[in-house]
Formats: structure tokens, C-alpha cells, sequence
């Protein structure tokens, strides 16, 4: 048998490589354009090489929001997957309660990024909120917008509060699609309730745990919003992440170049690290 | 090993049933011997997978009791039984190696290693998977994955039952037969015993020493497969073991004598029927020939199916009788005569043998 080559396939993506052209290719080579150009205004631009590039690897600024932004994506995800993972094993299979859980789990995804940002902001107020006033009553001095480590204990628990459903609902997923016979040779075989997550939850879960890891690795390597709102990278710089310092040099500073140049190194950091993340969970498949 | 005893067993999934139909398992006692090959089968939803996870200890039963040996498993875990079961659908651990889905149920019970690696070596040997022992088992093909799920139930040599639940649903038809014999094989091996769940009569009848067949949760026999070909206790007996099934006729007696029409039929177990009831003749295909006098019937149909072939007639009143022909002989091609053989022409009245078992 020989296989007929269709060529009018090409026709019927050419819409979508038309809208992925507008919306992702022309900005991102737009923002290459800028990364080496120099320009003082008037619509002005100067070949400027590589320049942009060295200044932002070599800077210190950059290196230290690279640090906070790696610590902060790092923190969420050893908390995000095993909490994750924890509910899910907790939350009924079958039953009424299957269908509250679910909405329960769904309804801080529900939630615009700002307005949780916004949520947060009011409920770590030290004089107004209710997790700020009661950490006080209870004899903490908390001051999120005053204190570096309060503030990053509301941003990650803010985080936390926000983002670990997603965890929650792809581990689910996974745990719901093992069939019965799994857990009843198990027992059959004596095997412990360790034995059984080990060797037959876990590696279940395997393919939508990866999924999360990269979800939640991309999506807090990139987050803007949340923090914006809730410290605007305060106090200080100390929650300055790399997005947060990235609208600042852009918008701020109106430095063009350099945050152009920061963005791609920016873009290919995610890339890479979403890459290795990819490999390691994928290693064992056949 | 052990002889497991079923006393007064029932089961129901809802919580109070009154009528019959509510319960998926009906009043149940039976012995399985201690080393016997059982094959438990019916039609789906007859009750058999329901049985099989009392037995295993998935499944606490709504009424009676379980003993093995003598002693009451009612209501023990599966793990404190000591028994092995292989599912319908492959279960293997995706993540260890052949070897280590072999061991895993001895190294659960903390068994030295030595004795581990003995043992699983034997099996393996068994089971055809030596040769595979250190591959990833999820490599393997989907018998190759039975095999393993076999392998892990025997493994333990002190297990006291190992139970298959349709174990060659997703097996392809020529391995079927291979993994079949296999299971015969290590049987007479090991001589463990062993019950086999399935809605294939070949399997059942080929596997089994004895043969338990239910119907809507209730057991309609239990012999021997000559016993069930040769002599069902059930028209659903007759009708569900051999293929094409049993041929069945409405009759009224007439003294010794069956009548069908106006033909007189003698039957085996004629003296045996009490009046009343709605009387039917049975008689298996393989028993009924073409003859010069008899039955009169018109020959509607010829089916070859290779070594024979299947003839189809029609009795005056529109009854649909079957049977076999050799490819040598010659059949009628139209209005001839059919003849029973008078020892295996047996009267059903209100479906069951006429005079024996629950008629008696």
C-alpha cells in the first residue's frame, strides 16, 4: 500500500498559522527587533548588537529577581503538587459528595486573577483583614506590605490557596481512571497502603502529575498579576519577580532594549526548564 | 489449600431485598474440594463474578457463610485468606520489572530474599517467563501480562485458592487456546485448587473438572461436563451448553409414551413425570437422525460448519428441530422423518428434568 500525500491539507491550517503569525510571531520578533537597537526617541533606532543581552545576564537587578522568581516557582510547586496529590487521594470516588468537592476544588480557578490579588491584598490588612487582624489578636506581628518574609508567606499562600485545585483536579483525574481490579489484586497481593500509592497510584498518576508540574511550572514562572496587586514587589524589591521587573524596565523605565532582551532570555529560561522538567518525568516511558 | 464450604450464602446489592429478583446471588451451598478444578458459568449477570468476590474476600455477603476449611472467612480481608485471583483485564504493577511483579506478593509478606528469588525463578519457569524476567512488564503483550497476573498467584505455594475471572477475555483467539492448556497444565502441577469464572462454555468444559452453572444468581447444576452435555438438569442447561443448543418440543404424555403431535416419542426418564405442568421433550442434536419413520419434518435449512453440518427442520406444528449430519450423508432435501435415541430423549417439566432434582 502507498500512501497518497495530500497537499490541500496545508490549506486548512493556513487560517491558524495566519492568526499565530499576528498574535505570537510578529510581536515576539518585534520584541527580537528591539532586543538589539538602540533608540532615543523620535522613532530613532541604532544597530545595537549584543550589548542589551550582556547588560542583563551580568546584572545584578536581574540576577536577583531571576533568584526571588526561582525560589517563589520552586516554593509553590514542593508545596502545590504533594498538597495536591494529598486532597485528591482524600476526596470521595463515588457518591453526592463527588460533585461538592469538584465545585469546591473549581471555584478559585474560577476566580480573575486580579480580583484574587485584590481578595488577598484585604485579607492580609493587619488592621481591616481577617488574616491579618486575627495573626495579630493572636500575638503575631504580621504586617505583609512592612515585612519581607510576611510578605512572601501571603504571596505563596496566596498561591497555594489559588492554584493547588488545579493539582487537585488532574490528580483526580488520574486516580478515578484506575480500575477497580488495580486495588483489589493489591489487597489480594497484601499489599500495604504505601505499597499501593507507590506502585500503582503513583505511577497512574504519572502522565496528568506531569502535566501539573509543567502547568504550574510555567504558569508561576510567568505570574504578574496576583503579586502585582497584592505587593506591587514590596516591600522594597524583596517580591520583585521577573515579570513585575520586566513591566518596570519596559513600562516604567520605557527602556526598550534592555527588556526586550530580558524577555527573550526570559522566554528561553522557561523553555529549557520546561524541557528538563519534561525529560526527567518522562525518562522511564516506553 | 483448603476445601472451601459456601453455607446458606446469599448476596444482595441493595438493602433490604424482599423479592428474588433483588438478590444477585440466591440461596447457595455448595463444596469445593480441596485440589478440584471448578469452572463457575452462566450468562452475564448471572451472579458468578459476585460469588467469586465473596469467596476472594472483596465482597462481604449479605447472608451465610464462607469457611475454608472448616474455618470462618466471612468477613477476613483478602490478604488473611491466602488465596490469589487473576482479573479479566491484565493487572500488573506498570512500574516494576517482570521479577518484581513476581515477587511483590512475597516481599509484602516479608519472605527472605533467597526464598524470594527461588520461588519467582520456579514460576517464571512455569509460566513461560524466564526469558522476560528483568524487562519493564509493561512492555510486555496483554497475554504476556496475564501470565505475570497468573505468576503473582502462584507464587505463594501455600496459597488456598487461586480463582480466574475471565482471565482470556483480552487474550487473541490463538493464544487463548495455548493459555488454556497452560492453565490445565498447572493445575495437574500444582494440584491447587482452582475456580474458573466465565460465560464460555469451551473454556469451562476444557478446564474444569466439575462445572457450575448459574443462572439469574441461582445454580441450575453442577457436574461433570459429560454430566451437563449428556444430561441437563435444565432446559437453560441444555440450551446454553453445546452449540447448536438443545432442540426442545412442547409433548403431552400419553401412558410410557411422549407425544409430539401425533408422534409417539419414548424417553429416558418417562416413568418419572407427574402429571401437571408444561412437559417438554429435549433431545441434543448430536442424538437426533434422519430416519424412515418418526417425526415427520420438513428440511428448511443446511449450515456447514466443517467437520458437519448443522440441519434445520420444521415440525408440522412449526416447531424448529436441529441436528447434526455427518459431510458424508446424504440429507433429504425435503419432507423425511427424525428419530431420537431413546437414552438421551429426556421430558422437562416446567423446565427442569422430569422427576429428578428440584421436580423430584
Amino acid at each position: 500500500m502507498r500512501k497518497t500525500v495530500n497537499q490541500k491539507a496545508w490549506f486548512f491550517i493556513l487560517p491558524v498559522l495566519v492568526l499565530v503569525a499576528f498574535n505570537a510571531i510578529l510581536p515576539l520578533m518585534t520584541v527580537v527587533n528591539y532586543s538589539v537597537q538602540e533608540t532615543f526617541g523620535n522613532n530613532e533606532f541604532f544597530w545595537a548588537g549584543l550589548i542589551w543581552f550582556e547588560q542583563v545576564i551580568s546584572s545584578p537587578r536581574f540576577h536577583d529577581s531571576l533568584i526571588r522568581q526561582l525560589i517563589f516557582t520552586f516554593s509553590i510547586l514542593a508545596i502545590e503538587i504533594p498538597l495536591g496529590v494529598i486532597i485528591a487521594l482524600a476526596m470521595p470516588r463515588k457518591g453526592m459528595w463527588v460533585s461538592v468537592c469538584l465545585v469546591l476544588m473549581a471555584l478559585p480557578l474560577l476566580i480573575p486573577w486580579n480580583v484574587v490579588g485584590a481578595m488577598w491584598n484585604i485579607f492580609a490588612l493587619p488592621d481591616i483583614g481577617l488574616m491579618g487582624y486575627t495573626l495579630n489578636a493572636i500575638g503575631f506581628d504580621f504586617n505583609f506590605t512592612r515585612q519581607i518574609e510576611d510578605a512572601w508567606f501571603t504571596l505563596l499562600l496566596m498561591d497555594v490557596w489559588h492554584w493547588t485545585s488545579l493539582v487537585v483536579l488532574l490528580a483526580y483525574a488520574g486516580l478515578v481512571s484506575i480500575p477497580d481490579a488495580y486495588y483489589q489484586a493489591a489487597r489480594i497481593d497484601g499489599a500495604s497502603s504505601w505499597a499501593i500509592f507507590r506502585y500503582i497510584q503513583l505511577p497512574k498518576m504519572k502522565r496528568v502529575l506531569t502535566i501539573a508540574v509543567l502547568l504550574r511550572f510555567m504558569d508561576s514562572f510567568n505570574i504578574y498579576t496576583e503579586p502585582f496587586v497584592l505587593t506591587g514587589g514590596g516591600p522594597g524589591n524583596s517580591t520583585t519577580l521577573l515579570s513585575i521587573d520586566l513591566v518596570k524596565i519596559a513600562l516604567g523605565q520605557f527602556d526598550l532594549g534592555p527588556a526586550a532582551a530580558m524577555s527573550l532570555i526570559y522566554f528561553l529560561i522557561i523553555l529549557l526548564l520546561s524541557w528538563v522538567f519534561y525529560t526527567l518525568m518522562m525518562r522511564n516511558e516506553e | 489449600m483448603a476445601r472451601i464450604t459456601l453455607d446458606n450464602l446469599g448476596h444482595a446489592y441493595m438493602p433490604n431485598p424482599q423479592a428474588p429478583a433483588d438478590w444477585a446471588l440466591q440461596q447457595l451451598d455448595f463444596e469445593f474440594a480441596d485440589g478440584g478444578a471448578y469452572a463457575l458459568l452462566g450468562p452475564s449477570g448471572c451472579g458468578k463474578t459476585t460469588l467469586l468476590n465473596i469467596i476472594s474476600g472483596l465482597l462481604v455477603p449479605s447472608r451465610g457463610r464462607v469457611l475454608f476449611d472448616g474455618e470462618d472467612m466471612t468477613t477476613r480481608d483478602p490478604a488473611a485468606r491466602n488465596i490469589a485471583q487473576v482479573f479479566q483485564f491484565p493487572v500488573i504493577y506498570d512500574t516494576m520489572t517482570v521479577r518484581q511483579n513476581l515477587a511483590f506478593p512475597l516481599r509484602n509478606r516479608g519472605v527472605p530474599a533467597a526464598e524470594i528469588d527461588a520461588r519467582v525463578r520456579e514460576i517464571a519457569e512455569m509460566t513461560d517467563l524466564t526469558e522476560m524476567l528483568d524487562q519493564r512488564a509493561s512492555g510486555l503483550t496483554a497475554d504476556g501480562k496475564q501470565k505475570i497476573s497468573l505468576g503473582r498467584g502462584l507464587v505463594r505455594d501455600d496459597v488456598n485458592v487461586i480463582m480466574f475471572d475471565e482471565p482470556l477475555t483480552v487474550i487473541d483467539p490463538h493464544l487463548k487456546w495455548q493459555l488454556r492448556s497452560k492453565l490445565k497444565e498447572l493445575h495437574r502441577r500444582i494440584d491447587r485448587t482452582m475456580i474458573y469464572v466465565t460465560h464460555d462454555q469451551i473454556e469451562a468444559l476444557t478446564f474444569a473438572d466439575r462445572v457450575v452453572l448459574m443462572k439469574d444468581g441461582g445454580v441450575v447444576q453442577i457436574g461433570t461436563p459429560v454430566e451437563l452435555f449428556e444430561r441437563p438438569a435444565h432446559t437453560f442447561v441444555g440450551h446454553f451448553i453445546g452449540s447448536p443448543g438443545m432442540n426442545l418440543l412442547p409433548c403431552i404424555m400419553a401412558g410410557d409414551k411422549a407425544m409430539i403431535g401425533d408422534t409417539a416419542v419414548s424417553a429416558a426418564n418417562a416413568a418419572a413425570v407427574k402429571p401437571g405442568g408444561s412437559l417438554e421433550i429435549g433431545i441434543r442434536p448430536e442424538f437426533v437422525s434422519f430416519a424412515d419413520k418418526g417425526l415427520p419434518v420438513r428440511v428448511t435449512r443446511v449450515m456447514n460448519a466443517g467437520r458437519y453440518r448443522i440441519v434445520e427442520t420444521v415440525t408440522g406444528s412449526g416447531e424448529t428441530v436441529k441436528l447434526l449430519a455427518s459431510n458424508e450423508d446424504a440429507v433429504p432435501s425435503d419432507a423425511t422423518h427424525l428419530s431420537f435415541d431413546p437414552a438421551f430423549t429426556r421430558i422437562y417439566r416446567n423446565g427442569w428434568l422430569a422427576g429428578e432434582g428440584r421436580d423430584a
